[in-house]
């Protein structure tokens, strides 16, 4: 596993008190303080219980847990006809859909590459014309895993000052939400042909980068947000704020920086249906590409898209408070449960801070009887 | 390697059960099996510190690295064994011997006022000095009718817990 460093600060911005969803029983029980005793001081069992049952299972690994399907193909009925099915799969809808989506690039190149390079001039019409090119070639993508996307909600409008959030489960959260609007993305950097599109195709419906690793990210960033916002011409937005995919039945917290913009968040939610398949991406399990495959030799990709009401900062509220409730609406809609884990302890160990919020409760709890 | 139960025969989920002294059922062994897949990511055989720690609530704990010098480069056997200790199943004096170990750390069956405090230190970080806690521990020794060198031994742990209540359980999931 890489990179599994302690973190500063910066991580425990974004988390509300997280105490309250932790149990965090005081070490010697509720009640009136008692006389400490030796045997009080000596029954770790309280901490004990809390290390074996995080061991046993716990809330964070949850949200990235794949569950295998169940197979259906056990009895020498169904088995023939699984076997009938994978035939089907592999030999007759994966070449359709790989030439679907060749056709679908040759389309797009033909397309993009003079735009680009002949109407060098005319910003405007490039652009639209671009966004226009990007659109259908997401629709191309969607065509090639046959998927079927029910949008709910009215369509997200083209004006400034607002940005969409959604949750995220995969790459091809995009990639659905770009077919129907052109939204402008802000994305980790990735290596291979999917950094290559990155690079290029995306640019023109405007992207910004990020990189987790860097911790002075965070305010280039944020201000790189706030530019982009503000600009007139720009594509609205789409911010994906739980900041790594999620397997689509969890959402772990928001990131505050969007919703501290002070312009109208539009949540929208994501729910794929996984009968047909199981569309959450594990990045340290598969590369994007072989996810892709995954997805080209399934039998569909079923999912419904909400665009639900925009929502503004409140008085009184913090940003925090703020991402908390629209994550609440997203979660309600889309049927998702909620953790209070940041997405990034995926990557990085939590704050200290939170285990020494344990030492201070035990610390005090001890000294105010030992005075009795 | 991933999810499937396969991997573990009858004969080994029973060799399990003799090894943890029948402390969890069939169906709770299978749980915990792929409870130690989901952990161990390499498929090294055993779950390392590292890995461990990617278990948020987990690595919040005070104790954790206390646990992670017990836990470290068991197998799945060991791994169950450890965990027995938190069965509904187990008795009083069971739980009292782990919380035993915890303190031992040098396994000579003896707990010294230094181990005690060592734990201690674990437990109240940076929000009692040095000196507070020697001052609680010898307060507490004393009134228990112990010296600051006096070693406790196992039997002392088993007087000084008394017939006090211990909850120490945790449930494992049954999907």
């Amino acid at each position: 596993m890489a990179g599994m460093e302690s973190t500063s600060a910066e991580m425990d911005l974004d988390r509300p008190n997280l105490e309250e969803y932790l149990p965090s029983d005081s070490i010697h029980g509720s009640g009136s303080p008692k006389n400490l005793h030796l045997r009080d001081l000596l029954d770790i069992s309280p901490t004990l219980t809390e290390a074996a049952g995080a061991i046993v299972d716990d809330s964070f690994t949850r949200c990235f847990k794949s569950n295998s399907p169940e197979p259906w193909n056990w009895n020498i009925y169904l088995f023939p006809l699984w076997c009938t099915g994978v035939v089907v799969r592999y030999g007759i809808l994966f070449p359709l859909r790989l030439l679907t989506l060749l056709f679908g690039w040759i389309i797009f190149w033909a397309g993009f590459i003079p735009a680009h390079i002949l109407l060098k001039g005319q910003e405007k019409l490039r652009r639209k014309i671009e966004r226009k090119l990007v659109e259908m070639m997401c629709s191309f993508f969607v065509a090639s895993w046959t998927g079927v996307v029910k949008y709910h909600g009215p369509r997200p409008s083209m004006r400034p000052h607002q940005v969409f959030v959604a949750n995220h489960t995969s790459m091809i959260d995009f990639i659905i939400l770009e077919q129907m609007t052109a939204f402008a993305v802000i994305m980790q950097k990735h290596p291979g042909w999917v950094g290559f599109i990155q690079k290029t195709i995306l640019e023109s419906v405007g992207c910004i980068w990020f990189n987790r690793t860097e911790s002075k990210d965070r305010e280039v960033v944020a201000r790189k947000l706030r530019e982009h916002v503000q600009g007139v011409d720009n594509n609205p937005l789409l911010i994906f704020p739980e900041g790594t995919c999620v397997n689509n039945q969890y959402t772990v917290m928001f990131k505050k920086g969007a919703f501290e913009l002070g312009c109208a968040v539009c949540p929208i939610a994501i729910k794929y249906n996984k009968i047909f398949v199981d569309a959450f991406w594990n990045s340290k399990k598969q590369s994007f590409t072989m996810h892709l495959l995954r997805l080209m030799t399934s039998w569909a990709v079923v999912c419904d898209v909400w665009y639900l009401e925009p929502q503004y900062l409140q008085p009184g509220e913090t940003a925090i408070e703020f991402a908390e409730r629209v994550r609440d609406m997203i979660a309600t809609r889309a049927g998702l449960k909620k953790v209070p884990w940041d997405g990034y302890l995926k990557y990085f160990r939590p704050s200290p801070k939170l285990t020494e919020k344990k030492q201070q409760i035990f610390a005090e709890d001890v000294l105010r009887r030992l005075e009795k | 390697m991933g999810n499937s139960s396969s991997m573990l025969t009858q004969y080994d989920i029973e060799e399990v059960q003799e090894h943890c002294n029948h402390a969890f059922s069939q169906q709770e062994i299978l749980s915990l099996y792929n409870r130690f897949c989901q952990l161990d990511k390499n498929s090294g055989g055993f779950v390392s510190a590292d890995e461990f720690m990617s278990v948020p609530e987990f690595a919040v704990n005070p104790l954790a690295q206390r646990l992670l010098r017990m836990l470290d480069g068991l197998n799945f056997k060991e791994f169950v064994a450890f965990l027995s200790a938190f069965s509904p199943r187990t008795t009083r004096q069971q739980k009292i011997e782990f919380i035993f170990k915890v303190y031992d750390s040098d396994c000579n069956g003896k707990v010294t006022f230094d181990d005690i405090l060592c734990i201690l230190r674990d437990l109240s970080g940076s929000f009692m000095s040095e000196q507070q806690r020697q001052k609680v521990l010898t307060h507490v020794f004393q009134e228990a009718g112990y010296t600051p060198d006096s070693s406790l031994i196992f039997s002392d742990f088993m007087k000084i817990f008394g017939n006090s209540e211990l909850k120490m359980e945790v449930e494992v999931p049954i999907d």
